[in-house]
């Protein structure tokens, strides 16, 4: 078994994706000589599908915006939970971050004068978003594709190797964190999807940037790669992850046709006009302003539509809330038997803009109705509904340095990390998290790397042992004699299932606790999971390996879900329908049940997850000191506020 | 491993290389991919037919007060005399060939070097490639990297030939706002075809991409330069319809030839509105 | 809703070889040829690999060819299709076959690589760029560019020509060329890099006839050979054919 090729790095990223990308060109430009993994082609990432914009506060459409204003917005979207030395770093330093891209050839959208053009964007005060059209997450992760092919180029110049300094193993999956005798990370156990071949990378620093887990559910807007196998890394090396209940359901995803169930709609729809309404013909939203927000909110149409010209002495329509807020109010809407044809709401903007303003402002949204739908957005309202988008919680990580607790050598930035955006993010905040993320991620990875005189020594019953699990499909044991292996895909859509309905945007006691059930059963139909054929390019194996990650991930949302009796932000009890300021300073950590990572544990009862629940940190009183006495009252305990 | 066919690999055979997925046919298209080469290279060959007959007929080419275009300006002195009209003996007497040929040559090599109808032979007549995603039939291929096919980089010097030769035959449209006794004031059937003719002309010619380039496809800082940007959009819009262009103003030009042709050989009357 | 029986061919292999395999799989109201794929690995074929990741048409990975044309498997609708019409899938028949639908894109990785990057300005600090949205249109037009390489899958001047592959950068980054000479403020040239020449001399512009496959195949619908490649070779013959300059160079070399 071992003799597995060996390949040495100072720092690996696994991801490929904005925060992974950031973090790599940061690394290499400390000086660390750095390996990016991803799953799928370089530049295929799921950034790529991210639509509105980064949110940064440049004040360059308006000028009042700055890092404070866009600091209080982030902890009010997360009903702050958020982790807010996290907040604070993300507003100031986004901007920063946008420009660099500048520098780098990125092409934003620009203002009258010519600078970086900003949007509106549900929950942000003022315009904050840059964007390029629709497709800002595009640009983002070809601008830093080719940043990375720039600094190649640079070493291809000096050193005669296009890889000498910077590497991307494209097509390739991380299983296993591989740690010393001491508990410090010393590479990444991986196999080429091309040719099913197995190689170490020993490195160490580790960043992970895998992004997000929405695979687990049925109706979403992420990608087949979201099967939180950053998440499942992390904990499987030892690490907990932070507030895994929150989940947030995008309020505008497609319908119809099925086979487009979950793709995303963007929120620039709402944010250059569009509105939603009913079967009725109404404009809903008005009905769903929750009290937190009620003087933020305009109360009529008529104000609502000013607010589009004249923000400076309107409120902003409803539709603009933040999203968790907005899908609830879908979801009650469709419930109460006023949704469209095919179980969502209308989103129009064909009655709001002329034709021409519709294809310039929304070109890919255009094209994706009329592609797969059939439906010419300009001329009729779009079928929508909550869709699963993005997960909140993640790898419980140090606010300045990403480093994830507890494990040396490990780092986490994007949507795999947590604590950022509280309870739950809002739109834009993504793409600025993974560059300020991700960049701090790179750099106290290579800062750590080159800080240490001996490297790990990794291993080798570790190496050994991951070898023999990532086999362990092809000679899958069946359930019973002359039966056929657990088929993968069956045992994946029962999975995505059970989450859909059982873990879903309105979650019950029972149907949790059924939930658990039903993902212990599967637990053990899983190391089943057998497949065809051999290693090279297998997706039925490559599904079968990915189970795992699914699976660890569900059961952290699930038992956090079933233990946070509150509703706040993308996690919303029906049995527990307020928010509970106690809950404010409750962080759950997911951790794993066995610690020395085996996975034999099938009982339901107590899993493979074990929760542990903290108290956050104080807020720092000049942060604090941002908001208004009347709002913070609304979130905070009485003794937060007197101490 | 799935049954199927095992082509004979040919290491440089394009699609049916070595390395490529082993599938025999050159192409898998279903649609009628042919119709498409088949129809431009039949329209094409139709025109050099006609103009070919007409460029060397060196007769039939002036009904007063029409001139085909085919053999405007004149530039020998054989030309029949046209009053007011398109003679103008440049290259003196020596030339004793049908002054067509001398004129159609800035025509023909704009025509030749478009960046459309190159698109066209290339497809229709070469088959390099007939339609996209089947294997054109050619062991070799350099593209237009050298001679002679190199030469089509001078496609912006015909284009600066084409604007007076279309400048002329504006002119010459001009003049068909005469009667058969050079009476200005009148108008004909005729003047309508020149007149359709030189508009599709203009439009043809314009929509030229190194037009397109010359105005303002060149500069890197549209801001900077508001009328040229205008003129590029403007520019722009008529290019996106360069190839339709291109062939009505080569229907239009044979058109026009036809009907002086139909006229100056008797075979018709020129119908006269006033 | 309603569904039917389809007849599904596709390419089955590896480099040692392969072949069409004949499937009968379900279709239901709305679907696209990346669903049927799917359903083939979930109940037929569980090992057939195929690349996809977004399937909604903004990652350009599950390129392959559908009767005969390159497209994207999951902006293919069945309903363009017949009932009765046996619908063959193959991957990009440009590229070496790793398995089943999935190629070997390396050669695309590799001409980018051969594309310089963007030049910043020397003077320029980050927030200091100052771009007019005018200036800014054509790049980022061809900045919409998915990367499915289904223009480089098209294009006969690789596709039937494998030696070509060397010398030609292939629409896409040729496209890439335009994009930075077309930036507002790319300083390549201040730098001493001419894009107009090096489009020629080193990214093989010269071997494009034209003939607009890239443009038909583009599921961006960029308009490749208009925008970007026809402007290319009319900047390149600004600075190779135009005998002003031609003359202004050579005399400035004798006199040297």
């Amino acid at each position: 078994m071992s003799q597995v090729e060996r390949l040495q790095w100072d720092v690996v990223v696994v991801g490929a994706g904005g925060a992974g990308l950031r973090a790599a060109i940061e690394a290499r430009e400390q000086g660390a000589r750095t390996a990016v993994i991803c799953k799928s082609l370089f530049g295929k990432a799921h950034t790529v599908m991210a639509e509105g914009g980064i949110a940064a506060a440049m004040g360059n459409v308006n000028d009042h915006d700055d890092w404070r204003v866009h600091f209080r917005d982030t902890m009010r979207g997360g009903k702050f939970l958020n982790q807010w030395r996290m907040a604070e770093l993300h507003a100031r330093e986004a901007p920063d971050r946008v420009w660099e891209l500048e520098t780098w050839g990125a092409l934003f959208d620009r203002t009258a004068d010519g600078r970086i053009s900003q949007r509106n964007f549900g929950g942000h005060e003022y315009p904050r978003l840059a964007h390029v059209g629709d497709r800002t997450g595009l640009e983002l992760i070809r601008t830093l594709q080719q940043k990375i092919v720039e600094l190649q180029q640079e070493d291809h110049r000096e050193l005669g190797d296009y890889e000498a300094r910077l590497k991307v193993f494209q097509e390739c999956t991380v299983t296993r964190i591989v740690k010393d005798a001491d508990g410090k990370v010393c590479g990444v156990f991986c196999y080429e999807r091309e040719s099913g071949r197995f190689f170490v990378i020993e490195a160490p620093s580790v960043v992970i940037a895998t992004g997000g887990i929405g695979k687990s559910f049925k109706v979403t807007s992420n990608s087949w790669e979201y099967t939180g196998d950053g998440h499942a890394l992390a904990l499987l090396a030892g690490a907990p992850l932070l507030n895994m209940e929150f989940v947030q359901f995008h309020p505008t995803g497609m319908v119809w046709p099925p086979s487009v169930k979950g793709i995303l709609v963007t929120e620039s729809v709402r944010g250059d006009g569009g509105v939603l309404r009913n079967s009725e013909g109404k404009r809903f939203m008005f009905d769903y302003i929750p009290d937190v927000f009620k003087e933020k909110y305009a109360e009529s149409e008529a104000e609502g539509d000013r607010w589009y010209d004249d923000p400076d002495h309107n409120r902003r329509p409803p539709e603009l809330l933040p999203r968790d807020e907005v899908a609830r109010a879908i979801n009650s809407e469709v419930k109460a038997g006023r949704g469209s044809p095919h179980g969502g709401v209308f989103l129009d903007v064909s009655t709001r803009m002329p034709p021409d303003v519709v294809r310039r402002r929304l070109p890919s949204m255009y094209h994706q109705f009329k592609e797969l739908a059939d439906v010419d957005i300009t001329a009729e309202a779009m079928e929508v509904g909550p869709t699963c988008h993005y997960v909140m919680g993640g790898i419980a990580v140090d606010s300045d340095s990403a480093a994830a607790r507890g494990v040396p050598g490990l780092y986490a930035a994007g949507e795999v990390a947590g604590g950022m955006h509280g309870s739950n993010r809002l739109g834009g905040n993504s793409l600025s998290d993974l560059l300020v993320f991700g960049r701090r991620a790179g750099l106290h990875a290579a800062r750590y790397a080159a800080g240490l005189d001996v490297r790990p020594v990794v291993d080798e019953g570790q190496v050994d042992a991951a070898a023999a699990e990532a086999l362990r499909p092809f000679s899958a044991e069946a359930p019973e004699e002359g039966a056929p292996p657990e088929n993968p895909y069956t045992l994946h859509q029962e999975l995505q299932q059970t989450m859909n309905d059982l873990v879903g945007i309105i979650r019950r006691e029972p149907e949790m606790a059924e939930a658990l059930q039903k993902l212990a059963e599967l637990r053990v139909r899983a190391r089943r999971a057998g497949v065809e054929g051999h290693r090279q390019f297998n997706p039925g194996w490559h599904l079968s390996l990915d189970l795992r990650n699914m699976l660890l991930v569900s059961e952290c949302i699930a038992r956090a879900a079933l233990e946070r009796t509150e509703s706040r932000g993308g996690h919303t009890r029906e049995d527990w329908p307020g928010m509970d300021r106690r809950w404010r300073r409750a962080n759950l950590l997911c951790r794993l049940a066995d610690p020395t990572g085996g996975l034999a544990a099938t009982d339901p009862v107590r899993g493979q997850i074990r929760l542990e629940r903290e108290e956050t940190e104080p807020i720092r009183p000049d942060l604090l000191a941002l908001f208004d006495k009347e709002e913070l009252v609304k979130y905070l305990s009485e003794e937060e506020l007197h101490e | 491993m799935a049954t199927g066919t095992e082509p004979d690999l040919d290491p440089a055979g394009g699609v049916r290389g070595a390395t490529r997925a082993a599938i025999a046919a050159p192409h898998l298209r279903t649609d009628r991919w042919w119709l498409s080469p088949a129809l431009t290279a039949a329209g094409l060959l139709a025109f050099v037919v006609y103009s070919t007959w007409r460029a060397f007929a060196n007769a039939d080419y002036y009904a007063a007060p029409y001139v085909s275009p085919f053999y405007s300006p004149c530039l020998a002195e054989n030309c029949v005399p046209m009053k007011g009209g398109p003679n103008w003996e440049i290259l003196g007497g020596w030339w004793g060939l049908s002054p067509a040929l001398l004129i159609l040559i800035f025509p023909l090599g704009f025509r030749l070097t478009c960046y459309y109808y190159r698109k066209a032979y290339y497809r229709g007549f070469w088959a390099s490639p007939p339609a996209c995603a089947v294997a054109e039939p050619h062991r070799k291929y350099s593209g237009e990297t050298r001679f002679p096919l190199i030469l089509q980089n001078v496609h912006r010097y015909f284009f600066y030939a084409a604007v007076p030769v279309a400048g002329i035959l504006t002119y010459d449209t001009v003049l068909a706002f005469r009667d058969e006794h050079y009476a200005w004031g009148h108008m004909g059937l005729g003047t309508v075809v020149m007149v359709v003719n030189i508009g599709l002309i203009w439009a043809y010619t314009l929509s030229c991409h190194s037009c397109r380039h010359i105005v303002g496809g060149k500069l890197k800082h549209f801001s900077k330069h508001p009328v040229r940007y205008r003129l590029w959009q403007w520019v722009g819009k008529l290019n996106d319809r360069h190839m339709q262009l291109a062939w009505v103003s080569l229907l239009s030009v044979a058109g026009a030839d036809f009907y002086v042709y139909l006229v100056a050989s008797g075979a018709i009357e020129d119908l006269r509105f006033f | 809703m309603t569904s039917y029986e389809a007849g599904f061919r596709v390419w089955r292999g590896d480099t040692s070889g392969g072949g069409l395999e004949d499937f009968k799989v379900e279709v239901n109201d709305g679907e696209v040829v990346l669903d049927i794929i799917h359903r083939l690995q979930a109940t037929q074929a569980p090992d057939l690999a195929v690349r996809w990741n977004c399937k909604a048409g903004k990652c350009g990975s599950c390129s392959a060819e559908v009767n005969g044309r390159p497209r994207l498997m999951c902006m293919t609708r069945m309903s363009t299709f017949t009932r009765d019409e046996v619908i063959t899938v193959t991957p990009l028949r440009a590229f070496p076959v790793v398995r089943d639908l999935v190629t070997d894109v390396g050669f695309n990785y590799t001409k980018a690589r051969e594309v310089p990057a963007f030049v910043p300005p020397a003077e320029l600090g980050p927030g200091e760029y100052r771009m007019m949205q005018e200036d800014v249109d054509r790049s980022q037009e061809f900045r919409k560019c998915i990367e499915c390489f289904l223009c480089q899958d098209t294009c006969h001047v690789v596709r039937d020509h494998e030696e070509n592959k060397g010398a030609f950068a292939g629409p896409r980054f040729l496209m890439r060329v335009a994009e930075l000479d077309m930036h507002p403020l790319d300083s390549a040239e201040a730098e001493g890099l001419d894009r107009k020449t090096t489009a020629q001399d080193e990214h093989g512009l010269g071997y494009c006839n034209i003939t607009k496959c890239c443009t038909e195949v583009c599921p961006e619908g960029i308009r490749i050979t208009d925008n970007a490649l026809i402007p290319l070779k009319e900047r390149a013959a600004d600075r190779k054919y135009d005998p002003l300059v031609w003359l202004g160079n050579t005399i400035r070399r004798r006199s040297r």
